[in-house]
């Protein structure tokens, strides 16, 4: 087989495992279901957000944190699936079984991102379905919109893949990989606006999140799913979406450069 | 069918000089040996020897700080995935997730090569045809080594590397096992072998060589290792008072013979006893350690083992005639206290009496 049929083959494989897995599936895939539900129940007797003083207008507490969740359920299922996965293989044998055998780090990686893609879309159409058929949320209409969700969510899932990749070297142990990982991965969304209304944090906590990627992806979404009246509550008063384009790109080219240079089948001499 | 690019005579592994340096420490110190087209070769020693690192080395796994190696006729530095394709490697232990079945473990595995065994036939051949539909992850010890074994050979290599494979298994699973390699041996299929257990190196093994603190301290023959010396049978008995004696000689019978005749009956408990490759492999390691004591002990000076095999003599009837050209033989002939003799060491490092195809690379 070539290296992209093999690389097709290993999707599958890979997607089989990532379904075999209850951790992968707890707080991976269906964490931020869980977290749209905790949300919009504990919050929603608060009433809408953005509403005007007397209580009309607004979005519904579900409607408003949709986006944040769909931005953190890339994240999680590029970044710290993978770096905690690919840690977790170097730790236990598997990346070196794999180093002595024909395959190519191409078809694995092909594989890896594959799977990324696979459970990813999954995971954003079932947040969607939830969203839209338990809490009553409105998803958009215009093609316009899908456009823009399209491009940031492929977008921000090669960049979130690839930057699992290069922290996967990272931990020094497949063991360490999650205690690494999973706090990194939480930090980063309760800065960047999935957890905590991102106009309400304080402005050094906004430009720190901006050198960030998540920050960007949840910007992004925000844009599709929120009303144009909320622009306003952005910080600079605009989606920016030429700037969420131009930070995913940066990451993206960081991601590539650092897989490239950290990624080995062993330690070798380690 | 796999190609054999290789020349018949062209060894399949070709290790000269091998040195591997960590920080200040020689983990392998010059170590040479060939393994032939065919060959299940043996590397014993004890833990930490250097035989890991060897056969990483030889696997790609890891870079050589000095010497010169080929396996399949290509250096492993620069062994691509074709090279990779004609190689089974069995690794010492993994501790992966397992959460796929053994049959879609093996047909994934079976997906990378061009040439593949049947993956219903190699589950068969490793004895795991009732845990085909199992997940790896709720199979014992013993069984996931089986499914080790089995992703080293699905891709029918030309050389395979087996380390410690049937560490945990049962003695019916190695029994097994053994059965297994030997049908792989009767297809051609060159091994590579560590184990600890000794009965499965001389099961399996047509040649092997002794690793200990990084160096060779022996090659040959599985039935010549150690050389004749070394191999002189035991006669034990009870004397009249009681106090077993123990006489080693090349000629049992002989001394039986002069045993009954002197006693005027039979001696009591007669035993004629001779060294497995166990006994002999022990002998040398121990050997080799006092050596490297003695070494030690006069303060950083090279004394080498082979630098002793100068001196030593051939004694009469310590089987120089056997015709392996192993047998240098050193202070053998009698009440031999296996081990503590200092020269005995010097039968593994005999200088002139090679065979041809028995290559003695001992090196200083």
């Amino acid at each position: 087989m070539n290296t992209l049929a093999l690389g097709a083959s290993r999707i599958g494989y890979e997607t089989r495992i990532y379904f075999r897995s209850p951790d992968t599936l707890f707080f991976t895939f269906l964490f931020p279901v869980v977290m749209l539900g905790i949300f919009t129940t504990a919050f929603g007797s608060a009433g809408n957000v953005g509403a005007a003083p007397d209580g009309s207008g607004g979005i519904s507490v579900g409607a408003y944190y949709l986006p944040g969740m769909i931005a953190a359920g890339m994240l999680l299922s590029g970044l710290q699936n993978l770096a905690v996965d690919i840690a977790t293989e170097k730790g236990d044998g598997t990346l070196k079984r794999l180093g002595g055998t024909p395959l190519s780090p191409l078809s694995y990686f092909v594989g890896k991102i594959g799977q990324v893609f696979a459970t990813g879309i999954l995971q954003a159409a079932l947040l969607l379905a939830v969203a839209h058929f338990v809490f009553g949320v409105a998803l958009p209409t215009e093609a316009s919109s899908w456009y823009t969700f399209a491009w940031v969510f492929v977008f921000g899932m090669i960049t979130s893949a690839l930057l699992g990749i290069a922290l996967s070297s990272v931990p020094r142990s497949g063991k360490s990989a999650t205690a690494v990982v999973i706090p990194t991965v939480l930090l980063l969304q309760f800065i960047s606006g999935v957890y905590l209304q991102f106009y309400m944090l304080p402005s050094w906590m906004q430009n720190l999140a901006s050198l960030f990627p998540l920050k960007w992806m949840a910007q992004g979404m925000r844009s599709v799913f929120l009303p144009e009246s909320f622009q306003t509550l952005e910080p600079s008063g605009s989606w920016d979406l030429p700037l969420v384009a131009l930070n995913l790109a940066i990451w993206l080219v960081v991601g590539v450069v650092l897989s490239l240079v950290t990624f080995r089948w062993i330690r070798k001499d380690a | 069918m796999p190609q054999n690019r290789l020349n018949q005579n062209e060894p399949v592994v070709h290790v000269r000089d091998l040195q591997k340096r960590y920080g200040d420490a020689l983990a392998v110190d010059g170590i040479s040996f060939d393994i032939r087209p065919g060959e299940t070769f043996a590397l014993l020693g004890p833990n930490g020897a250097g035989k890991s690192t060897t056969i990483e080395i030889l696997e790609g796994y890891r870079d050589r700080t000095a010497g010169d190696v080929s396996v399949l006729g290509i250096d492993p530095r620069h062994g691509g995935r074709s090279w990779k394709s004609r190689l089974g490697i069995v690794l010492q232990s993994t501790g992966e997730s397992g959460n796929v079945t053994v049959t879609e473990q093996l047909t994934h595995f079976a997906g990378f090569y061009p040439h593949p065994r049947s993956v219903t036939e190699v589950i068969e051949a490793v004895g795991l045809g009732e845990k085909a539909k199992t997940r790896i992850s709720k199979l014992s010890g013993g069984q996931r080594r089986r499914v080790d074994v089995a992703l080293g050979i699905i891709g029918r290599p030309e050389l395979l590397f087996l380390d410690e494979p049937t560490t945990g298994f049962d003695p019916e699973a190695r029994h097994q096992f053994w059965d297994l390699i030997r049908s792989l041996k009767a297809e051609g299929t060159t091994i590579l072998l560590t184990t600890h257990y000794l009965d499965e190196a001389a099961q399996l093994g047509d040649r092997a060589g002794v690793i200990a603190g990084g160096r060779l301290i022996d090659i040959g023959g599985i039935d010549e290792i150690g050389g004749a010396a070394a191999r002189v049978p035991s006669v034990r008995w009870l004397d009249a008072t009681g106090v077993r004696q123990e006489r080693r000689t090349a000629y049992p019978g002989r001394v039986v013979a002069e045993l009954v005749a002197e006693l005027g009956r039979e001696p009591a408990e007669l035993e004629v006893i001779r060294p497995s490759l166990e006994d002999v492999y022990l002998d040398l390691v121990r050997t080799a350690d006092a050596a490297a004591a003695a070494a030690g002990a006069s303060a950083g000076e090279s004394a080498t083992m082979t630098d002793a095999s100068t001196a030593a003599e051939t004694e009469p009837g310590s089987g120089s005639a056997s015709g392996s050209g192993s047998a240098s033989g050193s202070g053998s002939g009698s009440d031999s206290d296996s081990g503590s003799d200092p020269d005995s060491s010097s039968h593994s490092s005999s200088s002139s009496s090679s065979a041809p195809t028995t290559s003695k690379e001992i090196r200083a």
